[in-house]
């Protein structure tokens, strides 16, 4: 079986993201760029998959600028085997991204497809689903585990009231969410490996896809700011402004 | 100009999400639908006909909607949208699960957990942890939405009277089933209609020590939420986890106890009227946005609070 697994390039966790001055967009010159969160635990499964012999490939995919070669070197230095970058310009949207992958998984021909449950920069969370919807494909999302079962696939997700656990017939479309696994740190000589693996690059148009985007940011601004408030000495005190000041309990 | 929403439910009633996502539905359009669509769900279908401002219920019944699974409910969805130039859902599990598909299939954007709308086409919604606002126009002729449901205050239920049609099920696609469903069992208030909510982090330390939150909830009669420190430690299941990729929730009243307060934790709870802070940390970023907040240790500080509160 093969595993494609997509990563995208995005803000640091760690990073408080700003607008820019003239509210066109967000300010991220010289901002701390990292694979997105999610997407590091979609290659963390991905390889503990091939480790444990029941994937015999993985290949991780991005869609983005040429930076995005870093994301994938890193995908790399965690056990992917090989890499195909499809080069595009900074506004790529959900389901351009959606349709890229499908392209490639036509290709490619994998079982399975492994993508965060979303991103923590447009926190869209729809991509996932959206290649499933094009390939007419099952989908797993918000996947807190996953064991095989013959040609299909148990998934235990998180829902709004627990967990729900599918089982889906494969190929199929997995996302991630925070507690399928813990991705590994990186060891220098698995970064060294890494650069001698194969990384392909591709265009959107090479491919084929319409990539243009559909949504328009008119403006982006910060919210309403919340200033600190007071400390207060002791219970008694707390329970006194909760009472009668703000008079919430 | 009309808006289908797509009803949330457990086959038996309704969910109150559905409420903000018809507020929301009211501000693009007077012409609002629903669709019911479920496993022996005509009460559900009752229920929603009640709703104000909802001009028809469409309701479909077949074993294949039952759990509300993307791959059959998608397609139905896009089968009544001929007649609709929006299609809304809650930006719940459910919601965020089913609509990007219905958009895929349409070859449309799907617009995320609008929180404004200005109109039928530009909505505003949070990006970036809710650190950023941002407008976005979209060009497609129709709009898949999902709906941040504290940005928008329910609608009644009670006095609508709309018309119940009954929809025509599409197949049964079979390539994903339902297997089994653990619900976190509470007689506390729900998360997102919650007036109070106490949550815990992981200054808490233990799943036992936990009980110092639940104690306190269940006197404020308040539901529990949790940082992902809390949940990722397993003190808590994960529904109760309050954040970016949690739960967003908006209560009267958030007491956030041994939580420091990381980005993502403050997307999911900023919006709170007012805010409490226990911390034993005075410099956690949480107090930067606390109304109250009191530096002390929560193993001394809450439950003197229950205690407090019994006079």
């Amino acid at each position: 079986m093969k595993v494609l697994v997509a990563v995208k390039r995005a803000i640091d966790y760690n990073v408080k993201a700003r607008p820019k001055s003239d509210g066109s967009g967000v300010d991220l010159a010289n901002v701390k760029m990292s694979m997105n969160p999610f997407d590091e635990i979609a290659v963390e499964e991905a390889v503990k998959l091939q480790e444990s012999g029941k994937i015999e490939e993985t290949i991780a995919v991005s869609v983005g600028p040429k930076q995005c070669q870093e994301t994938l070197r890193t995908a790399m230095a965690m056990g992917i085997d090989r890499s195909i970058l499809v080069e595009t310009g900074e506004d790529i949207q959900p389901l351009a991204v959606a349709k890229v992958l499908s392209k490639l998984i036509e290709k490619e021909k994998p079982d399975l497809a492994i993508l965060g449950k979303q991103a923590i920069d447009d926190d869209s969370n729809q991509t996932g689903q959206m290649l499933s919807a094009l390939l007419g494909w099952s989908q797993g999302t918000f996947a807190c585990n996953l064991e095989f079962d013959g040609d299909s696939i148990r998934v235990g997700r998180e829902i709004d009231g627990g967990i729900q656990t599918l089982c889906l017939s494969l190929p199929s479309v997995i996302t991630t969410d925070l507690r399928l696994n813990e991705p590994r740190y990186v060891k220098l000589p698995n970064i060294m490996k890494a650069k001698k693996k194969p990384l392909e690059v591709l265009t959107a148009e090479e491919l084929g896809v319409d990539i243009s985007p559909r949504l328009e940011t008119i403006k982006v601004a910060e919210p309403p700011g919340r200033e600190a408030g007071v400390k207060v000495e002791d219970i008694a005190q707390l329970i006194d402004k909760l009472k009668n000041e703000v008079k919430v309990i | 100009m009309s808006v289908l929403v797509l009803a949330e439910h457990n086959n038996e009633s309704l969910s109150p999400s559905t409420l903000n996502s018809v507020a929301a539905a009211t501000e693009i359009s007077s012409d609002v639908d629903l669709l019911v669509a479920g496993e022996g769900c005509k009460s559900v279908a009752d229920q929603s006909a009640s709703i104000e401002g909802v001009r028809r219920v469409v309701h479909v019944d077949g074993k294949h909607y039952g759990h509300s699974l993307a791959e059959n409910l998608a397609p139905l969805i896009v089968s009544l949208s001929d007649d609709y130039d929006h299609l809304l859902a809650a930006a719940t599990t459910t919601g965020k699960n089913v609509m990007p598909r219905v958009a895929a299939l349409l070859d449309v954007a799907q617009i995320s957990d609008i929180i404004g709308v200005s109109d039928k086409d530009t909505f505003d919604r949070p990006i970036y942890a809710g650190n950023i606002i941002a407008t976005v126009k979209s060009s497609d002729s129709k709009k898949v939405v999902t709906v941040r449901t504290t940005a928008f205050d329910p609608v009644e239920i009670g006095g609508g009277r709309a018309e119940i049609i009954d929809g025509v099920a599409g197949e049964d696609l079979k390539i994903s089933e339902f297997v089994s469903e653990e619900l976190t069992k509470s007689d506390r208030p729900e998360l997102g209609a919650a007036d109070i909510i106490v949550s815990g982090g992981r200054g808490v330390g233990s799943s036992e020590d936990f009980a110092l939150i639940e104690a306190l909830a269940d006197k404020l009669g308040a539901a529990v939420g949790a940082s992902r420190a809390a949940v990722d430690a397993g003190y808590v299941p994960n529904d109760y986890q309050v954040g970016q990729t949690g739960k967003v929730v908006a209560p009267q009243l958030y007491i956030a106890v041994g939580i420091s307060g990381a980005i993502q934790h403050l997307a999911g709870m900023k919006d709170s009227k007012v805010i409490v802070a226990i911390n034993k940390d005075e410099e956690a970023p949480i107090f930067g946005v606390a109304d109250y907040g009191l530096v002390g240790d929560l193993f001394k500080e809450v439950p003197a609070m229950t205690d407090a509160l019994n006079d």
